[in-house]
């Protein structure tokens, strides 16, 4: 499954430090609440992370302020000793909805971030090779309102990748799509990572996905947000989600969610 | 009727299949040309007693008519897509026509309507010709008016709509004036536009321009703002700067507000335009069409509005394409 990539095509991954963070937001009735809560966490370069935890847990906040599109109020991030202060292309984030811009055709959208970087010229064939890389070549000409949300999400991952982030953030990119689609493109992100090395991390509902793809597992807690438990997964690859150790895992981890949602 | 066809049916099939869809393609070759023929005919049973000259323009302007039809006809031999058009247009073509003949015997036939305000057809097209070379400068200058009122409002319009929509500070000093300034209609500053200008075509550049300026900015600066705010988001974390982030992001995902500016803008232009042309500037159609008035010629004044509706249609028609190009990402768009 998994190709050789070439060499200029591996980008090395970074690791991610996340000292102490916390983060306070006014909801609109006027009431404070701390999304994320002292939160610390350690990813090493080419690590796949997923951050799991019912809604309001912070999962997404954190994948922001590692994107850099929030600050914290206090603690720090650090990508290997260089502080998040705001966005950056080699920190690329990946949303639920794909966000291609729907003025451009795929490939000009999967070309956005070489313009945007004002290195379009040098970067033609890449795109052509991302393209091909996610399997629409027979769509670069199609306007985003074409596709299907599986191939949408797809250009949104080839948009990403072109700019060969150093850690590339997900932020539960395959939450709208069917199953079938779904369990696809997970493979297809894995192949993205094994040939790549690129640090992931992966904001999920979904306990199956967590489980199949990641390294380890970070379980997060609503009110505030927390880090109730950080779950290493020594699943061989490819894994079988129907294997004993696999469902075991699933149990252990459902009850520590439920368990979790019951303190409130 | 189902017993009756069934009947039909079984004496000759393939007649009855072929019959409706026959009738459908003839009458598509043949109608209008056949609504020409029905207006020639009322003129010729109503208009004795008319200047000769005007029946012979009018007779050559229904042949004229005639042989396009007829030529329509024959095209839909060889060319489909011009038959699918034609299926579908020949109704509202030859009723346009028969309107000509219904108000030919309102007018002339019966002298219904009060002479001189409501002239035949005829008389119409006869005070166009007359006037030819007039109605042409006329068009023209309203034409050259209009381009200039319209771009300098049009880029007026979209730099303030950018600014205030995507700059804060220029929403908190400029919104409250686009508020209080924007709705005064563009005509009500004429008083003082004839003061403050120079001449009349600058003063009625610039009216045209006030009252385009407001709806384009109002709509490009509400676009602007409405930018959803995850594109934004996912062009930072690609690494885009500030500039790419408005020229390339915000204004393509405001395009369609903008678009709806431009067309409001347009239509206050047509109406800042002809009262511009009425009060102060000596040219252009609506300075024609009061002109005419004052002489009470009313078959000009008839020819003035009807060249003003092909006028402005047709720029309307061109901007509606030009959008339709801009915005072919857009999924389903109104048709004009």
């Amino acid at each position: 499954m998994v190709s050789s990539p070439s060499p200029q095509q591996v980008a090395e991954g970074s690791a991610l430090r996340v000292n102490g963070v916390s983060k306070r937001f006014v909801s609109p009735d006027r009431s404070e609440f701390t999304a994320l809560d002292n939160v610390s966490l350690s990813v090493k370069a080419g690590e796949l992370v997923s951050l799991v935890g019912p809604s309001g847990c912070g999962k997404s906040t954190l994948l922001r302020m590692i994107a850099g599109l929030e600050t914290p109020d206090s603690g720090e991030l650090l990508v290997g000793s260089e502080q998040i202060t705001k966005p950056c292309a080699s920190r690329g984030l990946v949303f639920q909805d794909p966000n291609l811009f729907p003025w451009l055709t795929v490939r000009k959208n999967v070309q956005v971030g070489p313009t945007a970087r004002g290195v379009k010229g040098e970067t033609k064939q890449e795109v052509e090779d991302f393209i091909r890389l996610v399997g629409l070549e027979n769509f670069a000409d199609a306007f985003p309102h074409h596709l299907s949300g599986g191939m949408a999400q797809r250009v949104a991952l080839a948009r990403a990748l072109i700019n060969h982030p150093q850690i590339l953030l997900l932020d539960e990119p395959l939450g709208a799509l069917d199953a079938f689609t779904r369990m696809r493109m997970q493979d297809e992100v894995l192949r993205l990572w094994q040939a790549r090395g690129t640090t992931m991390v992966f904001v999920t509902h979904d306990i199956d996905e967590a489980i199949y793809m990641s390294t380890r597992i970070v379980i997060m807690t609503p009110r505030p947000g927390r880090i109730e438990e950080i779950i290493p997964v020594e699943l061989e690859r490819p894994r079988d989600r129907s294997s004993q150790e696999f469902l075991e895992l699933r149990g252990r981890i459902l009850k520590m969610l439920h368990f979790a949602g019951d303190q409130h | 009727m189902a017993e009756s066809s069934s009947s039909v049916a079984s004496a000759t099939p393939e007649a009855v299949a072929v019959a409706p869809a026959l009738r459908k393609g003839l009458l598509a070759k043949i109608g209008f040309p056949l609504a020409v023929a029905a207006a020639y005919g009322i003129h010729a049973a109503v208009s004795k007693q008319e200047p000769e000259l005007e029946t012979r323009n009018y007779t050559i302007f229904l042949a004229g008519l005639g042989g396009l039809g007829l030529l329509a006809g024959a095209l839909q031999l060889f060319l489909g897509g011009f038959r699918r058009w034609m299926q579908e247009m020949w109704p509202i073509l030859s009723a346009a026509v028969l309107v000509f003949g219904v108000l030919e015997i309102v007018t002339t036939g019966v002298r219904l309507l009060p002479l001189p305000y409501f002239p035949s057809p005829p008389k119409i097209l006869q005070s166009a010709i007359q006037d030819r070379v007039l109605i042409w400068e006329s068009t023209y200058h309203s034409l050259f008016l209009l381009m200039r009122g319209y771009l300098l409002g049009v880029v007026m319009g979209v730099v303030t709509g950018v600014c205030i929509g995507w700059f804060k500070t220029a929403r908190y000093w400029g919104m409250p004036v686009m508020k209080v300034v924007g709705p005064i209609p563009a005509t009500a500053w004429i008083p003082l536009a004839l003061i403050i200008s120079p001449s009349a075509t600058l003063s009625a550049i610039g009216l045209i321009a006030i009252a385009v300026w407001f709806p384009v900015t109002m709509l490009t600066a509400s676009g602007i703002a409405n930018t959803r705010s995850s594109y934004l988001d996912v062009a930072k974390t690609l690494g885009a700067k500030p500039s790419y982030l408005i020229f390339r992001v915000a204004i393509p995902a405001a395009m369609p507000n903008i678009f709806l500016g431009l067309f409001m803008g347009l239509g206050a232009a047509f109406l800042t335009l002809v009262v511009a042309e009425t009060v102060g500037v000596k040219s252009g159609l609506g300075w024609y069409l009061g002109w005419s008035r004052e002489w009470a010629e009313y078959g000009k004044v008839f020819a003035a509005l009807g060249i003003m509706a092909i006028f402005f249609s047709t720029i309307m028609t061109g901007l509606f394409a030009l959008r339709d190009r801009v915005l072919v990402w857009q999924k389903g768009t109104i048709k004009w």
